[in-house]
C-alpha cells in the first residue's frame, strides 16, 4: 500500500451459477475521502459492496483494509458481518435495517446493548447518553427516545449513520442514500456526509444522481459489466461540470448518448378518445376527469401522495370507483379487477418493479406470457410453441438482454425488468398502457431505450397515461400534462406551456400567476 | 450441475433402498415392493392437492379429518343407507371438495391465515367424523352386499349391477396382476397432477402466485379463484386418499389418518417444494413419498419401535425444510 489507502479491493470476482456478477473489480480508498462510485444497473455496485459487507463471498479477489490506530493492514479473502464491523466498514442500505417499534438508542445498539453492572439488566439511560451524544456529534436533533418508526424517513437514515459513527466506523459505505428522501433531507445528509468526511471517514457513496456524486466526492470510479473502467478526479468547477457528465455518462454506458430523450413525430389522433374520465372519485381521489387520446402520452405530475397512484390504480381495476364514469373506446367500463381491466386493453406497469410488477421467481417467459394464458391455451392445456415464440419475438422486438427467454426475472437488470413488463402488456395487446414511474431506478442507457419504447407504442396508436415525479421526464415526454395536489386535478398544460416552475406551483396547491387569468 | 442438483432427491432415495437391502434382503423382494407401492398410494395421492397448496405458501391442515369423515361418511352410506358403492364414493369426495372449498372461502374471500383456517376445519371434520360415528369404527365392509345398492336406487340399477361382481374392489382394492390398483390410482394421479403443473396454465398460475400474490393479481390472475380451486383439489385428492384407504382397511375408523397432513407435508417438503412458495417440482414429491414410504416399511422390517419411527419421521422433516432454507441462505449470498 503505498498511498494511504483505507481499503482496497483488488481484482474482485463474483460467479453465479450461470451468471457473472463481477468481473474484475478494484476500488481503492483513500482516507478522508468521498468516492463516488457509480454505473448503470446491473453493472455490479450492489455485489460489490456487499462483498465488503460480507453479504456475499467473493469468487476470487483481495480485499485489504488498513487500520485507523496502528496503520496494520490485514488482508482478507472474503468478509463477514461480523469482520466487517471489528474492521470499521459500515453500510446504509437503501432499505434500512431499523426496528421500527424500538427507540432511536435502542436502535443504535441493537445487538450489543450497554448492561448495568449487574450484568443482565439492559442500561437504557446509557445508552441514551450514548446515543445523545453520538446525534450531536452529527449535528442532528433527534430525540433518543423516539420510536423508529415516528421518525421521518431521513431521520431513520441518521439514525443508522449514527449507529455506524457510534461503532468507530472509519468506511462508511452508503448505497442510494438520497432515493428515498426529499430534497430537505438531502440537504441534511449531505451536512452529515461532509461533516464525517471532515473527521477523517472514508466515504464511498453510490447514487445515480449524477449532480450529487459531483457535489459531494474527490473522485469518481466507474464500473461497467461487472468490470472497472476508470476513476476520475472531481473537478468541482460548475462550467465543466455539463462536460464531466457526458463523460461519464459515456464511461457507463460505453456508447456515446446524444440526446436524454428520443425525438417524436406527433402522432396524436385528436378524433380518437381511448380513455375518459368523468367526475371519478374513489381510492382517496376526488372528480377526476380527463381524456386520453390514441397515440397521446398524457404526463401526471405532481408530489408524491397527490393521487397519482392511486387514480391509475381505479382505471387498472386494482382499487374500487365510488362513482363518476369510465369510458374506455367510446364504452362505459367498470373494472372490478386487474383481470376485467387487462381484457378492456389496459395496462398498469406500477412503480414498484419488485414488488407489484414483475414475478421475480418466475422465467421470463412465463411473466410475459401470464396475462395472455388463457387465451393461448386450449382446453386448458398451453400451446407451449405459442408460448414460447410470443415471448422469444418480444426479446426480441424491444432488445431484452438475457442468455434465455427461460432465465428467471430477478436476475435482471431493472431496466431489463421493465422490458419484461412492457413485453407482457404488448402481448396483452393493450390499447392504453399506464406507466407510474417509467424509468425509477433504471440507469441511463436503459432509461433512453424505455423512452424509445413508449414513442414507438404511440406511434402505434397505443394511449400512453405516464405517472411521473421526474420533471424533466415529465416535460421531456409528454404531449400534455395534468398536475394533481391533494387528490384533485390542479391544472393542465399543453405543449406550448410546458415550465417547470408552472408545474411545481400547481403540484404545490398553487394557480401560477400567468393562468390565473385564464381561469 | 443443475441436473444433479434437481435430482439429488432420487439419489437419496437409492442410498435408502441400497441400506435397508443391506440389512434385510427380503427388503427388495417382490411381495415386498408391492405392499410398498400399497402403502404409500395413500399419502401419494393425498401430497398432490398438498403440493399445489405449499407451492401458493399455504398450507392445508384438514386433509387428515377429511379422510376420517370420507371413511365414515361413505361407509355409513353404504352399510346404513344401503347405498350403491359408486354413489356413496362419489358422494363422499364431492364432500371432501366442497371441505376444501371451504377452506378456500376462509381463506381467500375472509383472509384467515390458512394455517389457523385449515386447523379449524381439522377440529370440525374431525368432530363430525365422531359424531356421526359415534366414534365407533363401522366395521366387516367386507360384508357389503350390492344388492342392498340395487333395491335403494333402482335407477342406478346399471352401475350396481356392474359392481356386484366387482365389489372386491373393497378387498384391499384387488390387485392386477402383481399390482394393486390403489398403486395404479397413485401413479394416475400423479400423471394428473405433473400435466396441471407443467402443461396446464392453472400449473403456471400456481407458481406465479406462490412467487409473488399481489404481482400475480396485477398480471391478470384471479388469485382468489386460483386459492379456491387450489384447496379444492387439496379436498378432492384428500377424499380419493380417503377411499384408497377404506379400501385397504375394509372398515372405516373415525380416528383414521390422525396426523397424516404431517406426513403428507414432510413427503411434499422432502421432494424439494419450498414452504415460502413458489418452488418445487412434481417429480421431486415422488421422490419425497418413495422415501417415506420406504423408510417406514423399512423401519418396521428392521423392528424399529413406532416411537423411535415418529423420531426419525420428524427429524426427515427438519432436515428436508433445513436442507431448503440452507441452500436459499448459500444462494442468497
Amino acid at each position: 500500500m503505498a498511498e494511504d489507502y483505507v481499503l482496497e479491493l483488488e481484482h474482485i470476482r463474483k460467479e453465479y451459477p450461470g451468471v457473472v456478477a463481477l468481473k474484475d473489480v478494484t476500488l481503492q480508498l483513500r482516507r478522508g475521502e468521498i468516492l463516488g462510485l457509480i454505473g448503470e444497473n446491473g453493472a455490479g455496485k450492489s455485489t460489490l459492496i456487499k462483498c465488503c459487507s460480507g453479504a456475499v463471498i467473493p469468487t476470487s479477489g483481495k480485499i485489504r483494509i488498513k487500520k485507523e490506530k496502528d496503520g496494520e493492514v490485514k488482508e482478507f479473502t472474503r468478509m463477514t458481518p461480523q469482520l466487517a464491523s471489528e474492521n470499521g466498514i459500515a453500510i446504509i442500505y437503501q432499505e434500512f435495517n431499523n426496528v421500527g417499534e424500538l427507540s432511536a438508542a435502542e436502535n443504535m445498539f441493537l445487538g450489543r446493548p450497554i448492561l448495568k453492572k449487574n450484568g443482565i439488566v439492559i442500561d437504557r439511560k446509557a445508552m441514551e447518553a450514548e446515543a445523545a451524544k453520538a446525534f450531536e456529534q452529527l449535528n442532528i436533533k433527534i430525540n433518543p427516545r423516539t420510536l423508529v418508526k415516528n421518525l421521518s424517513v431521513g431521520y431513520q437514515q441518521m439514525v443508522e449513520i449514527a449507529k455506524a459513527i457510534q461503532q468507530n466506523a472509519q468506511v462508511l459505505i452508503m448505497d442510494e442514500p438520497s432515493a428515498p428522501l426529499t430534497t430537505n433531507e438531502v440537504e441534511s445528509m449531505f451536512k452529515v456526509v461532509e461533516l464525517l468526511k471532515s473527521r477523517g471517514v472514508s466515504i464511498i457513496y453510490i447514487s445515480h444522481r449524477l449532480e450529487e456524486i459531483f457535489r459531494l466526492s474527490d473522485r469518481i470510479e466507474v464500473i461497467r459489466d461487472g468490470e472497472y473502467v476508470d476513476t476520475l478526479i472531481t473537478d468541482k468547477d460548475p462550467a465543466t461540470i455539463p462536460h464531466q457528465v457526458d463523460d461519464l455518462i459515456k464511461l457507463m454506458v460505453g456508447r456515446e448518448m446524444t440526446q436524454k430523450y428520443p425525438p417524436r413525430e406527433p402522432c396524436i389522433r385528436n378524433d380518437e378518445v381511448v380513455l375518459e374520465l368523468q367526475h371519478v372519485y374513489g381510492n382517496g381521489d376526488e372528480d377526476i376527469s380527463f381524456q386520453i387520446h390514441a397515440g397521446e402520452v398524457l404526463g401526471l405530475g405532481g408530489l408524491v401522495g397527490a393521487g397519482r397512484t392511486e387514480i391509475a390504480e381505479v382505471i387498472f381495476g386494482a382499487k374500487p370507483k365510488e362513482s363518476g364514469k369510465i369510458i374506455f373506446m367510446g364504452k362505459e367500463i367498470n373494472p372490478k379487477s386487474p383481470r376485467a381491466a387487462i381484457d378492456h386493453g389496459i395496462a398498469l406497469l406500477p412503480e414498484d418493479r419488485k414488488r407489484h410488477g414483475a414475478l421475480l421467481t418466475n422465467s421470463i417467459k412465463n411473466n410475459i406470457s401470464m396475462p395472455i394464458y388463457e387465451r393461448i391455451s386450449k382446453a386448458t392445456v398451453i400451446n407451449s410453441k405459442l408460448e414460447y415464440s410470443i415471448a422469444a419475438g418480444y426479446k426480441e422486438d424491444i432488445q431484452i438482454k438475457c442468455p434465455s427467454i427461460h432465465q428467471l426475472v430477478k436476475n435482471l437488470s431493472g431496466g431489463n425488468q421493465q422490458k419484461v413488463i412492457l413485453a407482457k402488456w404488448l402481448a396483452a395487446q393493450s390499447k392504453l398502457i399506464i406507466f407510474d414511474e417509467p424509468t425509477r431506478g433504471i440507469d441511463v442507457g436503459a432509461k433512453f431505450e424505455i423512452y424509445k419504447l413508449i414513442n414507438d407504442l404511440v406511434e402505434d396508436g397505443v394511449a400512453v397515461l405516464m405517472i411521473s415525479s421526474e420533471m424533466e421526464e415529465l416535460i421531456g415526454m409528454s404531449d400534455r400534462i395534468i398536475v394533481l395536489a391533494e387528490n384533485k386535478i390542479m391544472g393542465e398544460l399543453q405543449k406550448d406551456e410546458f415550465n417547470a416552475d408552472t408545474i411545481m406551483s400547481y403540484a404545490s396547491g398553487v394557480i401560477p400567476e400567468n393562468k390565473k387569468e385564464a381561469s | 450441475m443443475k441436473a444433479l442438483k434437481q435430482n439429488a432427491i432420487w439419489l437419496v432415495f437409492i442410498i435408502e433402498i441400497a441400506i435397508f437391502a443391506y440389512f434385510n434382503p427380503r427388503f427388495l423382494s417382490l411381495p415386498n415392493i408391492v405392499n410398498i407401492s400399497r402403502q404409500v398410494s395413500y399419502y401419494g395421492i393425498a401430497s398432490i392437492g398438498m403440493t399445489f397448496v405449499i407451492l401458493i405458501a399455504g398450507i392445508d391442515l384438514s386433509i387428515g379429518s377429511i379422510i376420517a369423515l370420507v371413511n365414515v361418511v361413505c361407509a355409513y352410506l353404504m352399510m346404513n343407507m344401503g347405498w350403491n358403492m359408486w354413489l356413496a364414493i362419489i358422494i363422499s369426495i364431492a364432500m371432501a371438495i366442497l371441505i376444501g372449498i371451504l377452506n378456500g372461502w376462509m381463506v381467500a374471500s375472509i383472509g384467515i391465515p390458512a394455517i389457523i383456517a385449515t386447523f379449524a376445519s381439522q377440529t370440525i371434520f374431525r368432530g363430525c367424523a365422531y359424531l356421526l360415528s359415534g366414534g365407533l369404527p363401522i366395521p366387516d365392509l367386507l360384508r357389503y352386499a350390492p344388492e342392498a345398492g340395487l333395491n335403494g336406487n333402482p335407477t342406478l340399477g346399471f352401475f350396481a349391477r356392474w359392481t356386484l361382481n366387482r365389489w372386491e374392489i373393497f378387498k384391499a382394492m384387488g390387485d392386477i396382476g402383481l399390482i394393486p390398483i390403489c398403486a395404479i390410482i397413485m401413479v394416475l394421479c400423479f400423471a394428473v397432477g405433473s400435466f396441471i403443473l407443467n402443461k396446464s396454465y392453472f400449473g403456471r398460475y400456481f407458481y406465479a402466485i406462490g412467487g409473488n400474490e399481489e404481482a400475480s393479481e396485477l398480471s391478470g390472475i384471479r388469485v382468489n379463484r386460483m386459492k379456491y380451486l387450489i384447496y379444492a383439489l387439496s379436498g378432492f385428492f384428500a377424499g380419493l386418499a380417503g377411499i384408497v384407504l377404506l379400501s385397504r382397511s375394509g372398515s372405516a375408523q373415525s380416528t383414521a389418518a390422525i396426523g397424516f397432513e404431517f406426513e403428507v407435508i414432510t413427503c411434499v417438503v422432502l421432494g424439494g417444494v419450498s414452504v415460502a412458495g413458489g418452488i418445487g417440482r412434481m417429480s421431486g414429491v415422488i421422490a419425497g413419498v418413495l422415501i417415506i414410504g420406504s423408510l417406514k416399511s423399512g423401519m418396521i422390517m428392521m423392528n424399529v419401535s413406532e416411537y423411535t419411527q415418529m423420531v426419525v419421521q420428524g427429524l426427515v422433516l427438519a432436515v428436508a425444510v433445513g436442507v431448503d432454507c440452507f441452500s436459499k441462505k448459500r444462494q442468497a449470498s
